[in-house]
């Protein structure tokens, strides 16, 4: 018997206000593979996202997660069963230090759940493991800086610290390099590719140096459907790909 | 270790001396009120501070545990049941604490303004419950007690208010500690995290209904602990105890203390207290006093008084207190004296050209004695003089600003 696929999407729906932005979304991930989703604004990429981690509900159709469904499922849940995603504005706990930013991405995790009974200061395996978190992703000099207070790299750096501090399986980035300059997006490029090896990401992302740097696969969606799932010589190749980016970005 | 005993330490000593240094019997019954107000305040900020939720029905937790406690009293002195006195504010808590399982399940299901617009609600029906039920909560009376119940255990017998107010220092400390030991704790964590961001909080494990829930319980539990010594204070409890205006007070002490410190709720219950008992005493304006105030904290020092404490504290450490500074900061303090001389002659002097007519004879509003002056509120000369103190404060107060600005 082979193991479920990390996640699975069947003809997912979803409107809002009978304006429908997901009309019936097939995607299927493999294990360890790195897909980039792109598409034009409005194709329904975020919204995808929001489904798949419980922001919102579905109309219609299946998500699976390690073969599980997770379509009802609300977001900690969802976390807990292994799926873990970053936001593409930055959202974070800006009144607490980077460390405590990372610490409570932990706490579930550890099993520490609720507890109200142990002092958070002697939970050695949080605390280390939030270090060497930090470290990772170049913020241990920052540790104990508000996170409100960190520069944006910071901010989005430590987004990504607090995405994969658990070890979830299934990791979702929204558009990880927003607003980077380019030797900030190549940094985070070797980044994601270093912390996320072994899991399985989908991510959103306009800039295509990032999506051919990254990407086993890529994911074309339009107009609230995956048009074309590939990887990127077909995808570059694909009749329907080349018509939605000439047509929409005649100077893209 | 020392840097989290020591405060402790101190804290304890000011509660073991502070009767020896007021030994008077009006400023023993001011101490216990502001304990029993300090813990009020204390439990919460759990809310307010640690977890963001503005809630206007606090006291429904303090005050039904203030019932549990009394109808325990009396159960006592019945001698229906055995328990000892010491403990009853035990009970107190845990009267508020399950009263929070049940209200808080609604109240907690949404965050910021729906919830603050819901714990508004939740007052009205409480207080209403209250008036409705006269034989468990006596009605527009209340229910009183007793708290000298049996033999003295070790010469105690909660007689004497010095007894009772070590009772409620002892409590107080005890549950000061747990409060501050709380913020450390896993939970305590993610319920800051739920205040900045309930959202990330939940793609991260946790639901953040369920971690409002639970601290509202906990702080429940420290209302009515609370509750129960106010019970045993005043040996009465009554529909007040409950109500939107306590709620309220505790909100705005808690707020003027500041928020972001865990002591800051210390301060604002101290203030607070003096405010509303010891002031009160003196002047029928002291409503007045404290809502202006509020304002002025709310406008000026958000982080209320223990962040201006916080600021002068780091300055000192620093070393960066110079002549000019203090220079500047008499500048200011001469300023807002003259200022403050000038609003408390004007209030005073209008508070009793109306209020003081009323009691009057018909030969015109009786003249007011303010700082052993006696003052004609009719003539014109004083309300000149208040006038000039406030145009003279006020405008030293901008030129203060201004200056500092240039810089």
């Amino acid at each position: 018997m082979t193991a479920p696929l990390p996640l699975v999407l069947q003809d997912v729906h979803k409107a809002f206000d009978r304006s429908e932005i997901l009309r019936g979304v097939d995607l299927q991930l493999q294990p360890g593979e790195r897909c980039a989703l792109i598409g034009p604004n409005g194709a329904g990429k975020s919204s995808l996202f929001h489904v798949v981690s419980g922001r919102y509900r579905a109309d219609a159709g299946r998500v699976l997660l390690h073969g599980r469904d997770i379509t009802r499922e609300p977001p900690q849940q969802i976390h807990r069963l292994g799926l873990a995603r970053s936001f593409q504005i930055t959202s974070l706990f800006p009144r607490l230090s980077a460390f405590e930013n990372v610490r409570c991405a932990l706490l579930w995790t550890l099993g520490y759940r609720y507890a109200f009974w142990r002092r958070i200061g002697q939970l050695r395996d949080a605390s280390e493991r939030a270090l060497s978190v930090l470290d990772k992703v170049g913020l241990a000099k920052r540790a104990e800086v508000a996170a409100g207070e960190l520069s944006y790299a910071e901010q989005r750096a430590l987004e990504l610290a607090v995405t994969i501090a658990a070890d979830a399986s299934v990791i979702l980035l929204d558009e990880p390099t927003a607003g980077m300059s380019r030797a900030e997006s190549a940094a985070m490029v070797a980044l994601i590719r270093e912390v996320t090896v072994g899991k399985t990401l989908l991510m959103v992302e306009h800039d295509m140096q990032v999506v051919f740097g990254l990407a086993d696969r890529i994911a074309v969606m339009d107009n609230g459907r995956v048009i074309a799932c590939d990887s990127a010589e077909r995808i570059r190749a694909n009749p329907d790909v080349q018509a939605l980016y000439l047509d929409r970005r005649p100077h893209g | 270790m020392r840097r989290i005993v020591l405060p402790w330490l101190l804290f304890a000593l000011m509660l073991l001396a502070a009767p020896l240094v007021f030994p008077q019997s009006a400023a023993l019954s001011l101490l216990s009120q502001m304990g029993t107000m300090v813990l009020l305040c204390l439990s919460y900020n759990m809310l307010l501070g640690e977890g963001g939720m503005l809630s206007f029905g606090h006291a429904v937790y303090s005050g039904l545990g203030a019932f549990g406690a009394i109808h325990l009293m009396n159960r006592m002195a019945d001698g229906v049941l055995a328990f000892p006195v010491t403990l009853v504010p035990l009970a107190g808590g845990l009267t508020g604490a399950l009263c929070a399982v049940v209200l808080g399940y609604l109240t907690t299901r949404r965050a910021g303004t729906t919830f603050a617009m819901i714990t508004l609600g939740l007052v009205e029906l409480v207080s209403a419950c209250v008036l409705m039920f006269p034989e468990v909560f006596g009605g527009e009376g209340g229910i009183s007690g007793n708290r000298v119940i049996g033999e003295p255990v070790l010469g105690i017998s909660y007689g004497p208010q010095i007894q009772v107010y070590y009772l409620i220092a002892g409590w107080l400390l005890v549950c000061a500690i747990a409060i501050h030991a709380l913020r450390h704790t896993p939970l305590g964590r993610i319920l800051n995290a739920v205040r900045d961001n309930p959202e990330r909080a939940a793609f991260l494990g946790y639901d953040p209904q369920r971690v409002r829930y639970l601290a509202l319980i906990l702080s429940a539990f420290f209302a009515g602990v609370s509750g129960g010594l106010s019970a045993i204070n005043f040996e009465i409890v009554s529909a007040e105890y409950v109500g939107a205006l306590r709620s309220g007070t505790i909100l705005l002490f808690t707020f003027i203390g500041g928020t972001a410190y865990f002591y800051g709720p210390i301060i604002g219950g101290v203030i607070g207290v003096l405010f509303s008992s010891w002031l009160s005493a003196y002047t029928q304006a002291w409503q007045f006093y404290l809502g202006a105030f509020f304002i002025l904290i709310v406008m000026t020092t958000p982080g209320g008084l223990a962040s201006l404490l916080d600021r002068s504290w780091r300055l000192l450490q620093g070393g960066q207190m110079n002549a000019r500074l203090a220079g500047r900061l008499a500048w200011w303090l001469a300023a807002a004296l003259c200022t403050l001389t000038g609003v408390i002659l004007a209030t005073e002097m209008a508070y009793q050209a109306s209020l003081g007519s009323l009691a009057d004879t018909g030969e015109g509003a009786a003249s007011l004695m303010l700082w052993g002056w006696r003052i004609d509120v009719h003539a014109a000369a004083p309300w000149g003089l208040a006038a000039l103190c406030v145009v003279v404060g006020a405008g030293a107060l901008v030129a203060w600003q201004r200056s500092g600005r240039a810089r």
